[in-house]
């Protein structure tokens, strides 16, 4: 690499600070060259988050660095003392966190934040100073610097806006490494390319460093020149970002590719069955054994070492011989999708006007969802998307206008609607964090319809309960358990599991799967598809993530600003999209082809 | 530069949260200091008021033969006597039960009508929530002594008047504290996921919002008993209380004033246990306090 080393992470373990010392990471190595984005790739809980931090000379609770170095143009910052590393923090290496809106103070104006993090690092001598560069710093991330913006407070700016001036923030003092905790996920897709873009041309500019840890495959290869996959603390696999995805040597990281949707369709989804090991439940030899297609037993009984593929590939596989021939084999083929003829609509929204107090959302919306099919709303943040699908399921009244179930004209409110109308349409929420009572078990939240709508209740019920969980692909053994001890997939299967108790014809998805990790959003869709397919019910799926939809639905409406821009079949949309909106929302959406092909191509 | 202390210890606490919310709590108060010196302190207070008649040497009403009254401490009577002769370590003994059962059931009464208000308030939103909780801050504004010298005045002194009295000026704050709590949780989707399937409005009460906001109710039932102890044995040292003969801790108080010089011990024990007993339940409450915001931050409390 012809760029001067800025960041160099040798050998670095973090482990858990009481117990046993189990280790959260151990031997992570890596460079990232000065200007070079490297990708920090892997599910929660496989430590990435952790690497992330401890380049920052930073652990969290409960945790501590035991081995290793990071080194920062050449010295290494960990043995410093603690005073001094966080004044290196923000100077010499920043940090973008996740959320945007719980890292800027809520009550102070967006100017005051900046000239917080410049005087802190006693960066300029006068105000005026201070002032020039925090207008620069504005500038860099393209947002307005003048006197009305600057006198905001976070709360008044949109998501991108806030994760903007994060980026401001992180760059103000002109620090060599920047570490980006997947600082998109809660934007829609315009406006985390716009994001992504900035960050791009930042890093390159300055000659800045960056690791951006992220879950999301298909952002990081547009982004990143190198990638790291990480699984279970440990580096899986790290290469250039090209070769990574193409020629992967890991039989994770294949697995990983072959989890994301492509807009395209051209392959199945796989999801990844099973789940990562977290610290002290770690078995011996390989960690990814247990999940393995290729495993032998020489991979369980010692953990493999990081071995050259080529000049700058490395692989912890023993068997990556194997896995790269296989790579060479096209990825899996798509089923057909079954044909299904067109009958009565299930769901008819006609001329439907909805308003928030005076705000008009929707404008004269019309959709038409067929029986046994699904129906995918796609749009950005605030197109309305959710709006509709709360007025079909009865949960927003204030709207004009028709919503018809099977034929016949609903009131607006669900408790207005006859009880059979409450059962027939059941509704999973976007945030599984949110939607289930964290004071219920599992057994009792499933059991909730159960009671409600056919009056059975105790061990009458558990059959149903088993069924419904059996249908979502989770074990019976979560019965008792609480919320807060599943995972977000596990949860957001419990609360399909409750809709499904209550034996639907419709269920409407509100972005189910935008807080999952890519493995198990894709299971999240087989489970889906699977309903749709053998219990016959038609779905609604609200998404804002085009290549979701290929893979579930038969139709597609596109939203945009409260109104319907575009709506027909799946491929017609998809392959040739007539609306504009349309158009910028398939180019703006990350796809791991398009950003392949670029690097190539 | 933004603080990176990332609130996420869950992968590391995972086994300390596979219990269930209650336990969790309980356990979380427990391992603070606080939780179990004034558990101690309160169950030694509690113990004397319940089962200390049992050990008491003379009945509470009857004058110590031989002795005079504010009689210095003896081998008869070994804490001395009271304004009219009588033992003080029986009085004493006999005494705690009525403020702690009077404090117990206002308290109860207090939070019962106030969670009531505060959820009712909380789930309805809009005019009725204006108007519950305005109504609130009208008792708010009583304090609890003189609105018992009101009733007092008008129907005379009675128990079950101290008792109101107390419990309507506990209500107010605890219905301000589940409404703020409720309020939450109002907004989470699952209250809306019940909405939707037409689960009754009484039932989402219940069983949605109710567990959800116990943990802080149950920290400030104990921090209001607390402060009602003070209140109860308060009133009934100003005669709002038991009457004379009745052996009671805050009328012993009065009773013995004068004679504080002679002989202090029928003022002074009752002080004692009533601070103690304060002392005990308000750290028990701190204890479930912090233990309660410690959760909600997702660790698991302690300091």
């Amino acid at each position: 690499m012809s760029a001067p080393l800025a960041l160099e992470v040798v050998d670095l373990r973090v482990e858990i600070d009481h117990g046993n010392h189990e280790d959260i990471v151990d031997g992570i190595s890596f460079r990232v060259a000065a200007g070079e984005v490297l990708g920090l790739v892997g599910e929660s809980g496989s430590g990435k988050t952790t690497v992330g931090l401890a380049v920052l000379g930073h652990t969290r609770r409960g945790a501590r660095v035991a081995r290793g170095e990071v080194r920062i143009e050449g010295r290494d910052i960990l043995p410093l003392p603690a005073l001094e590393r966080q004044h290196l923090r923000g100077k010499l290496v920043s940090y973008v966190p996740q959320d945007p809106a719980s890292s800027l103070n809520p009550a102070l104006k967006i100017e005051t934040q900046l000239d917080e993090t410049l005087s802190a690092h006693g960066f300029g001598s006068s105000d005026a100073e201070r002032r020039a560069r925090i207008v620069e710093a504005l500038a860099e991330v393209l947002l307005p610097s003048d006197e009305t913006f600057l006198r905001r407070y976070p709360h008044q700016l949109s998501g991108g806006q806030q994760q903007r001036v994060a980026l401001a923030m992180a760059f103000a003092n002109r620090p060599r490494v920047i570490v980006l905790d997947e600082p998109t996920t809660g934007l829609d897709v315009t406006t985390q390319a716009h994001v992504l873009a900035t960050v791009r041309d930042l890093c390159s500019a300055h000659g800045v460093a960056a690791v951006y840890v992220s879950h999301d495959l298909a952002v990081v290869a547009t982004l990143a020149d190198r990638v790291a996959v990480m699984y279970a603390g440990r580096i899986a696999e790290l290469g250039p970002t090209a070769t990574l995805f193409r020629q992967a040597a890991h039989p994770y990281t294949r697995r990983l590719v072959e989890a994301i949707p492509e807009m395209s369709g051209q392959h199945a989804l796989v999801g990844i069955p099973g789940t990562a090991p977290r610290p002290g439940h770690r078995p011996s030899g390989c960690f990814f054994a247990p999940r393995c297609a290729y495993v032998q037993d020489e991979c369980t009984t010692a953990e493999p070492p990081l071995e050259r593929v080529s000049d700058e590939h490395e692989v912890r596989c023993i068997r990556h011989a194997a896995v790269l021939r296989d790579a060479a084999t096209a990825r899996i083929a798509a089923t057909p999708r079954p044909e299904i003829g067109v009958e009565d609509a299930l769901v008819a929204v006609i001329g439907v006007n909805a308003s928030y107090g005076t705000r008009q959302v929707l404008h004269d919306v019309e959709l038409v969802v067929r029986p046994r099919e699904c129906l995918a709303l796609v749009g950005e943040s605030g197109s309305g998307k959710t709006t509709l699908a709360r007025c079909v399921a009865g949960l927003h009244t204030s709207y004009t206008g028709q919503v018809s179930f099977r034929g016949k004209e609903l009131p607006a409110g669900s408790r207005s609607r006859d009880a059979d109308t409450r059962r027939e349409i059941q509704y999973v929420f976007q945030s599984p964090y949110n939607s289930l009572n964290p004071r219920k078990t599992i057994a009792q939240i499933i059991e909730q319809p159960l009671r409600h709508f056919f009056s059975i209740g105790g061990s009458d019920g558990r059959g149903r309960v088993r069924g419904a969980l059996d249908r979502v692909q989770l074990s019976t053994t979560c019965l008792d358990r609480y919320p807060h001890q599943l995972s977000g997939g596990e949860r957001q299967r419990v609360a399909i599991a409750r809709a499904l108790v209550a034996e639907p014809q419709l269920l409407v998805c509100d972005e189910v799967t935008s807080a999952l990790d890519v493995s198990v959003q894709a299971a999240i869709i087989d489970v889906l598809a699977e309903l749709q397919r053998e219990l016959h019910i038609g779905l609604l799926f609200v998404t804002h993530n085009l290549a979701l939809i290929r893979t579930l639905s038969q139709e597609v409406a596109v939203m945009s600003e409260g109104r319907i821009v575009e709506r027909g079949r799946v491929d017609d949309i998809l392959d040739a999209p007539k609306a504009d909106y349309t158009k910028k929302l398939l180019s703006d959406t990350p796809s791991l082809e398009a950003a392949l092909a670029a690097a190539t191509g | 530069m933004t603080d990176v202390a990332v609130a996420d210890a869950v992968e590391i606490d995972l086994d300390e949260r596979r219990r269930g919310p209650l336990r969790v709590l309980f356990s979380a108060a427990w391992k603070q200091h606080r939780t179990k010196i004034g558990l101690g302190i309160t169950l030694l207070l509690v113990g004397i008021a319940v089962f200390g008649r049992l050990v008491a040497p003379y009945e509470p009403d009857q004058g110590v033969e031989g002795l005079l009254p504010f009689a210095p401490p003896s081998s008869d009577a070994w804490l001395g006597t009271d304004a009219l002769g009588r033992d003080v370590l029986s009085r004493f003994l006999y005494g705690g039960l009525s403020v702690l059962v009077l404090s117990g059931v206002a308290t109860a009464i207090g939070m019962s009508l106030g969670i009531t208000v505060g959820l009712l308030a909380a789930y309805s939103r809009g005019k009725l929530d204006d108007l519950l909780m305005r109504t609130m801050d009208v008792f708010i504004s009583l304090p609890s002594i003189v609105l018992a010298l009101l009733l007092a005045a008008t129907v005379g002194p009675k128990l079950w008047l101290l008792i109101i009295a107390v419990a309507l000026t506990t209500m107010p704050r605890a219905a301000r504290i589940t409404r703020g709590a409720a309020a939450e949780v109002v907004e989470r989707d699952y209250v809306r996921a019940a909405e939707a399937i037409g689960i009754p409005r009484r039932k989402i009460i219940l069983s949605e919002l109710l567990p959800n906001v116990s943990s802080p109710l149950i920290a400030e039932t104990t921090l209001r008993m607390s402060f009602n102890v003070g209140v109860v044995a308060g009133l009934s040292f100003l005669g709002f209380g038991l009457q004379p003969p009745a052996a009671d801790w805050g009328l012993m108080i009065n009773e013995n004033q004068n004679g504080l010089t002679l002989q202090p011990w029928p003022v002074l024990l009752p002080i004692i246990a009533i601070a103690l007993l304060t002392i005990g339940t308000s750290l028990v409450g701190d204890g479930l306090a912090r233990a309660a915001i410690g959760i909600e931050r997702g660790r698991t409390g302690g300091e």
